[in-house]
């Protein structure tokens, strides 16, 4: 795969027009970097002008801030602020709503102003200017498949359109859950909740989830957020269906759906 | 006889408007007990939330038939109440229907109009009973609702239909006292109303003394009845039907998934990196994060006297109803009983005497804290604009920074971001990996 850092452009006086933020979870888990490599297929066939961090990228703090830890979130956003104004960055597309919200929303106030934008939003665009092509009868036409609202995009941004769309240009039959758009309820990652044990209860967020989509009778579960993906594909696994239902994020099914 | 019933009302009506002020003005200390935050930026947008969101309760048309419902009891309440101005007259002078002869047709319409509300709030009162004690609604049935808010949600609904009956009692036993051309009323002729006419046939068989007993009975437990509400509402959960207006107007208007920044650990970090950039003159805050209710804003505590405990928000919780402790509507309740207790402490000692309790750990456990997804549903949820996740995030922000108290795993990620810089045990030079695997 080719692709530049900012870095190497830096230093060869150029200046990518977005700058693709893979985040952590697109980084290091293996099943998210599947969706930031299929991504990455759609902006090269694009030929979308962009670069990555690499190895100067960090976590935006949004763990630790939502867990309560102020300080380490302040201090991951001041370095990570300071490598991005120090590139001069004007717009960050992000495959994490978490990253995704927290550039637009928190960092303006420390000195981080950037246009921020969703790699679902982007596609959307993408796909409605006719840049990307999609296959005729692609492998997704007439299939069942519904889509799971991030909390970081639905309910905390307003973004609820643009992945349907973007769902509905792959001829697919786009199905809700009873819980959707602003109603939708939480993978139960959120909020730091990813990095530790749930709480004693009746029944993990998770698998209330998933048992909700597998009543969908949807053959694919969409996301658009890496730890949504995870929580729901172990749901899913946990009621038996992983033979029968494929969670899926919004990029992927593109990426699998590009004309020749 | 007049002269002293005058009297009597005017002193009713003192002592109560009295009591209430100094109750309003102990919520108003109350709210001012919490942190400054200025809500003064974009007042269109402000004055546009407050009609929509409060007058127009556009959330609660999330769902139709219920919000069509709790329409009728507030605008029924609220324009049934405009006859308490002619009511209020009628004791203070000792007269009797005042606006009637100067108002002609018009009073009656307005009488007709105001007694066709009381059917339909009698009506949907009935209905929320219903809905509350006999259908099983899983919000009514929460364990957050044991006790007193149980109670005090079915004493407004009946306290509501007692005050419509007695106004149709009183417009009926006034209308047929002046068809018999009875002294005193014969003098007023409004002539029949639409709905109390048809409650003639109960008391046409009552002599003329009984009817002037119970419409004069009616008439003064009605008003008495109503200054006694005036001065429940601030011990109950029916504030809301005053602080929703501000709620409102305050209402936050960034997108919902701003957290609140912290300045005070901004400059912490500032001077460490940049001291340069770091203003000199800012004072240092004593502590960081909420542990008790000062250390909230004053526009949580707002929001805890607003809360209505209808429990929409729990209802949506991802926590809630999947049986975890947290209940976003119990903090809210949690935060106003904590608050009224340190506001009694204030008044009784001066200053506030530490009584060993906090809003954290006394009332809001670890347990329910950490159960939250900070997934946003309670916020959207709330019909008066209230967000019990920032109440939730600041208790957060005090258990990690002040206590040191986070769960292992916890403990675990904060220190692979400060090594690895990510939430894993990954090393940093492999985050570029992925583009050769």
């Amino acid at each position: 795969m080719q692709i530049a850092t900012m870095a190497e452009l830096a230093a060869s006086g150029k200046q990518p027009e977005v700058l693709f933020w893979v985040g952590c979870a697109g980084s290091f888990d293996q099943r998210a970097q599947r969706i930031t490599k299929a991504f990455v297929t759609i902006l090269n066939k694009v030929g979308i002008d962009f670069a990555i961090l690499g190895k100067e990228e960090m976590c935006t703090g949004d763990p630790a801030r939502r867990a309560g830890n102020e300080f380490m979130f302040q201090m991951m956003a001041y370095q990570n602020i300071q490598v991005l104004n120090g590139y001069g960055i004007k717009k960050i597309v992000t495959t994490c709503p978490h990253c995704f919200n927290i550039f637009k929303n928190e960092y303006p106030v420390l000195g981080g102003s950037y246009e921020v934008i969703h790699h679902t939003t982007l596609l959307q665009q993408l796909i409605n200017e006719g840049k990307i092509k999609l296959k005729e009868g692609g492998s997704f036409k007439g299939k069942k498949i519904t889509y799971h609202d991030s909390c970081y995009l639905g309910r905390a941004n307003h973004i609820y359109e643009a992945p349907r769309q973007v769902l509905e240009a792959l001829d697919a039959e786009l199905i809700e859950m009873k819980r959707c758009r602003s109603k939708g309820l939480c993978c139960g990652a959120g909020g730091a909740q990813m990095f530790k044990e749930e709480e004693a209860g009746n029944i993990r967020i998770n698998i209330e989830r998933s048992k909700e989509a597998v009543a969908s009778d949807a053959q694919v579960i969409a996301s658009a957020c890496p730890f949504c993906n995870t929580m729901l594909t172990d749901g899913v696994k946990k009621e038996e269906k992983e033979d029968s239902i494929q969670v899926m994020d919004v990029a992927e099914l593109v990426a699998a759906s590009l004309a020749d | 006889m007049t002269y002293l019933l005058q009297f009597l009302f005017i002193a009713i009506f003192a002592v109560a408007v009295g009591l209430f002020s100094k109750k309003a003005k102990h919520i108003w200390q109350n709210i001012r007990l919490g942190k400054d935050e200025d809500f003064s930026d974009q007042p269109a947008k402000r004055w546009k939330n407050t009609l929509l969101l409060a007058f127009g309760q556009k959330k609660m048309f999330k769902n139709p038939l219920v919000a069509l419902m709790h329409f009728v009891v507030y605008a029924g309440f609220l324009i049934i109440n405009i006859e308490m101005l002619e009511i209020v007259l009628d004791g203070v002078l000792g007269t009797h229907r005042l606006f009637a002869p100067y108002m002609g047709g018009f009073y009656s319409f307005l009488i007709n109009a105001f007694e066709c509300l009381a059917v339909a709030v009698i009506a949907v009162c009935a209905i929320f009973l219903i809905r509350r004690n006999i259908l099983k609604i899983k919000r009514f049935l929460s364990k957050d609702l044991q006790g007193w808010p149980r109670s005090d949600a079915n004493f407004i609904l009946i306290g509501e239909i007692i005050l419509m009956c007695l106004f149709l009692t009183m417009n009926a036993t006034d209308t047929l006292l002046q068809s018999r051309g009875a002294a005193g009323y014969s003098e007023h002729l409004t002539g029949n109303f639409i709905v109390s006419q048809h409650l003639h046939g109960i008391f046409s068989g009552l002599s003329d003394g009984t009817l002037m007993t119970i419409e004069r009975m009616a008439w003064w437990i009605h008003i008495v009845g109503i200054l006694a509400y005036l001065n429940y509402l601030p011990y109950s959960k029916h504030l809301h039907i005053m602080l929703a207006f501000p709620n409102a107007y305050f209402a936050r208007l960034e997108p919902q998934g701003t957290m609140k920044n912290m300045t005070s650990i901004q400059n912490e970090v500032l001077y460490a990196m940049q001291p340069e950039l770091a203003p000199t003159d800012a004072v240092a805050p004593d502590k960081f994060g909420a542990r008790d209710v000062m250390d909230l804003s004053w526009r949580n505590l707002l929001d805890a006297y607003s809360c209505t405990e209808c429990g929409r928000c729990s209802a949506a919780c991802p926590a809630t109803t999947t049986g975890k402790l947290l209940s976003p509507r119990k903090i809210m309740m949690d935060t106003r009983d904590r608050l009224e207790e340190v506001g009694k402490n204030i008044r009784t000692n001066g200053s506030f005497q530490d009584d060993g309790k906090s809003l954290l750990h006394s009332y809001i456990t670890v347990e329910e804290l950490r159960a939250c997804t900070t997934c946003n549903a309670c916020v959207e949820e709330c019909p008066v604009s209230i967000s019990p996740l920032e109440i939730i995030l600041e208790l957060r922000r005090s258990l990690v920074m002040e206590e040191s108290n986070a769960p292992q795993e916890w403990n675990n990620m904060f220190s692979s971001i400060e090594n690895n810089f990510a939430p894993w045990k990954f090393s940093p030079d492999d985050r570029d990996a992925w583009i050769n695997s």
